[in-house]
């Protein structure tokens, strides 16, 4: 995906969070509604308007100890309130590697010799 | 902001002057460079001494005429990450033998100070209390190094052929 | 092989203390990130997708089996098991924690092995042919030079902050496996007609946003003048190159926009100026750096050994043998190339146990050396053709002997979107569903050599640009789709591609290489005619039509 580092304007389209990497190890932590970081993307405080995702971005920048590159996210937020990860960059950061998912099946007419 | 000048934070003589502000008659002063070619004949003759900060957009080489009789000339990091003053600082000593206080100003940060000493500068405005106070604890970092520049200090390939010299001698 | 003497060893000690006290200094804070992103980059420490991610320099391609050994410890004490090969020559590290990097660091320090300007707006690892010292034909060992560079260019207090990134290659043979002309500086190393060594300059080259073949600004630029005059084209670049885009800092656009004429006159205008004496590198200076580069002992070996014959009787070893065994200068040797590209596997990695069973092959059959190439194999530089057998054993068994080198299996990928936060696509997947299509050996060695080189994004680590079909993954609408090229090559003629035509879906991928293939299989004028010399020879329309009649 685009990489969001190189967000200039801040304007979502829909459910969004704020996630970023945790310092001292790298791991992959979302912003919670108490002003903290947590590794569990359910934890994620969703914000639902530009100027909500601005303030939230800003306050999460600036805790520049704890977070390093924290950036606006897209989620989808399914039905029971479940926060699913909203792209494919989003998907592998919290899921994992997709090495190993299998393409779309293999045509039958390979290459013939 | 400290000054660093020979090792250590140091009072600063030198005030700087913002282009529409008067100089002050007998201060050392930091004036910009666009300030000090509009009259530099006259600037010089002050009885205080002037010093230029020279931006690091710009060739050293219309500084040059007037190195003898400068105070100081101070070189600009807009960030630490700009390095262009670093080229301007070694061309101002080694090729055009500039001897004064050669100030390093701007984004001015502890893990540059072996980089700005060994290409020339010697007075360092530091941004951070902590870094100036750092000084001389951090340029003794390194012991090894391996390319010349104006600074004198010797290279490691020079070590090594000497060391060679000093075995084959003494054979 | 260089031998670090203790100097080496203990510049490397002194930048593992200081980069310790910078990771504290920014755990407490007293470092913002801002400050101190610069500061990591220029010790090779990335943040990635998931984690940091650590790249180590392996100078010039050329690793001991000790050094080997200790990345595979790296692997398994600071991270998950297994590494990657780049197309510079270095290797990266995926999960690394910034906290523990300088005890990775001083780990890798006592066997003289560093991470200094890996990244960073510096110059990098001076890259180099991987069969440097022991290729056929090879004029003299370019390593000498590329020591004497990375040297020069180490910590250089005027050079740490240029405008961007700043990558040397040195190449010594005809052939160019270095891909000099690709890169900020290439250097190609030959002789002058009183026999004294010297480089033909090129500047300028590089993949990216904006691909450009290097030009040639100086033809020759004797041995002793190399050290002064790269300073005169740094100082140029240092004090000109744009600083106001970061998409057009490179040195190329430089180049470009001046002119290569003029930028050349500006680089002797400023190596005229300057006092040379301290960077005139004199013959003493020149053996002293070569007096460490230790060479085998080698054996006088007869060219046809017993067990080579014998051997010849089993078709998977002579697959290998014919695919991956490659002649070398001394009599009765050969070099080994050990394909990172298995079946299925991610390009490029090696796990921690493989580390270890190539290094105690490289112990047994290699004089303890181990390259590494910038097509993200490995190499034995020094194997004994008595040994190929009992190599190939051991190989398979560790899953190193795919014999698909140089062939369409034989990717070279950066890691894309599953590890890389600039990418804009996968390339990895793509990789690994182009094995399994063209796993089957008889077919590959029927299409024959072929590159095939694959980028996430437009930064081009993958060097797509030059491969023979070059695939570039972007983003359109939250979907991965991606552009095809054909035609690159990345040797001493180097092209870019052209591209085919619009960029299609990630499902598409495979089955568009199969289409190009079957085309090429189906126009090209002889079994021995290479695909990428077909596309020169037809251009990419008939391709274009195959490709995109059903699409």
């Amino acid at each position: 995906m685009t990489s969001p580092l190189e967000q200039k304007k801040i304007r979502i389209t829909g459910p969004s969070v704020v996630t970023a990497n945790r310092t001292w190890d790298g791991v992959v932590i979302w912003r919670t509604a108490s002003k903290g970081w947590s590794p569990e993307l359910s934890d994620a405080a969703i914000v639902r308007t530009s100027d909500e995702a601005r303030a939230l971005l800003a306050e999460s920048v600036a805790d520049d100890v704890g977070a390093v590159g924290a950036y606006i996210a897209p989620v989808e937020v399914r039905d029971g309130g479940a926060v699913a990860p909203g792209n494919l960059r989003e998907h592998i950061r919290s899921e994992g590697l997709t090495i190993g998912v299998a393409m779309p099946a293999q045509r039958q007419d390979h290459v013939r010799i | 902001m400290p000054l660093v000048k020979h090792g250590k934070i140091s009072p600063d003589p030198f005030v700087h002057v913002a282009d529409d502000a008067e100089l002050p008659a007998d201060s050392a002063v930091l004036i910009s460079a666009a300030r000090f070619l509009a009259d530099p004949d006259a600037l010089l003759r002050r009885p205080g001494k002037t010093g230029v900060i020279w931006p690091n957009s710009r060739d050293v080489d219309d500084l040059v005429p007037y190195l003898e009789r400068l105070g100081a000339v101070a070189l600009v990091f807009p960030t630490f990450r700009d390095g262009r003053a670093y080229s301007q600082a070694r061309l101002l000593r080694e090729r055009y033998g500039y001897r004064g206080e050669l100030r390093a100003t701007g984004q001015v940060l502890r893990d540059q100070f072996v980089f700005m000493l060994r290409a020339g500068f010697n007075a360092f405005e530091v941004k951070k209390d902590s870094d100036a106070a750092a000084f001389a604890n951090t340029i003794k970092r390194y012991s090894v190094f391996y390319q010349p520049t104006g600074d004198g200090r010797v290279t490691a390939l020079h070590r090594r052929m000497q060391q060679r010299h000093a075995e084959s001698a003494s054979l | 092989m260089y031998a670090y003497d203790e100097i080496d060893r203990t510049l490397i000690n002194e930048r593992v203390t200081e980069f310790r006290d910078q990771v504290k200094r920014r755990l407490s804070g007293e470092l913002s990130e801002d400050e101190f992103k610069m500061l990591r980059l220029q010790n090779g420490v990335y943040l990635q997708l998931h984690a940091y991610m650590f790249r180590i320099a392996i100078p010039y391609g050329t690793l001991s089996s000790k050094q080997l050994r200790r990345l595979a410890h790296v692997a398994r004490r600071y991270d998950r098991g297994y590494g990657h090969f780049t197309t510079r020559q270095n290797i990266q590290f995926n999960w690394i924690k910034l906290a523990e990097l300088p005890d990775a660091m001083a780990d890798l320090a006592e066997v003289g092995i560093h991470a200094m300007q890996t990244s960073g707006n510096n110059t990098r690892n001076v890259t180099s042919d991987q069969w440097a010292g022991v290729a056929p034909g090879e004029i003299e060992d370019p390593r000498i030079w590329s020591e004497l560079l990375r040297q020069y260019t180490t910590l250089h207090p005027e050079f740490s902050f240029l405008p961007r990134k700043f990558k040397f290659a040195i190449t010594a043979s005809a052939h160019d496996r270095a891909a000099i002309k690709v890169h900020d500086v290439g250097l190609r190393l030959h002789k002058n007609e009183h026999g004294e060594t010297g480089f033909e300059v090129l500047v300028g080259g590089g993949l990216g946003r904006t691909p450009f073949l290097g030009k040639s600004i100086k033809p020759f630029v004797h041995g002793h003048d190399l050290l002064s005059y790269v300073e005169a084209i740094l100082r140029v670049y240092n004090q000109y190159g744009r600083r106001d885009n970061i998409y057009k800092a490179r040195i190329k656009i430089l180049v470009h926009e001046l002119g290569a004429e003029k930028f050349a006159a500006e680089v002797e205008e400023e190596w005229r100026q300057m006092d040379k004496s301290a960077l005139t590198l004199d013959d003493a200076a020149i053996e002293e750096i070569r007096s460490r580069f230790s060479y085998p002992a080698y054996e006088t070996l007869p060219p046809m050994p017993e067990q080579l014959k014998k051997a010849a009787h089993d078709p998977q070893f002579e697959a290998w043998r014919k695919n991956s065994v490659f002649p070398h200068k001394v009599p009765g040797y050969a070099i080994v190339t050990l394909s990172l590209k298995p079946v299925g596997g991610p390009p490029g990695d090696a796990t921690a146990d493989q580390m270890d069973t190539v290094a105690d092959l490289a112990d047994k059959y290699s004089f303890g050396e181990i390259r590494v190439g910038h097509e993200q194999n490995l190499a034995l530089p020094h194997v004994a053709k008595r040994d190929l057998p009992a190599l190939w054993r051991a190989l398979d068994g560790a899953g190193l002997a795919t014999p698909n080198v140089n062939l369409i299996t034989d990717i070279i990928a950066c890691p894309g979107l599953d590890y890389c936060s600039l990418a804009n696509a996968r390339s990895i997947p793509i990789a690994q569903e182009l094995t399994r299509r063209f796993a089957n050996h008889d077919t590959a060695n029927l299409i024959g050599r072929l590159h095939v080189n694959i980028s996430g994004c437009i930064n081009a680590c993958g060097h797509h640009h030059v491969g023979h079909i070059g695939i570039l993954g972007v983003e359109k609408n939250g979907e991965e789709f991606y552009q095809i090229t054909i035609g690159g090559r990345a040797d001493e003629h180097a092209e870019l591609g052209n591209l085919i035509g619009p960029a299609v879906p990630y499902a598409d991928v495979a089955d568009v290489v199969e289409d190009i293939v079957e085309a090429y299989l189906a126009l090209r004028a002889r079994p021995d005619e290479l695909f990428v010399d077909t596309v020169k020879r037809l251009g990419v329309e008939p391709f274009r039509e195959r490709v995109y009649a059903t699409r």
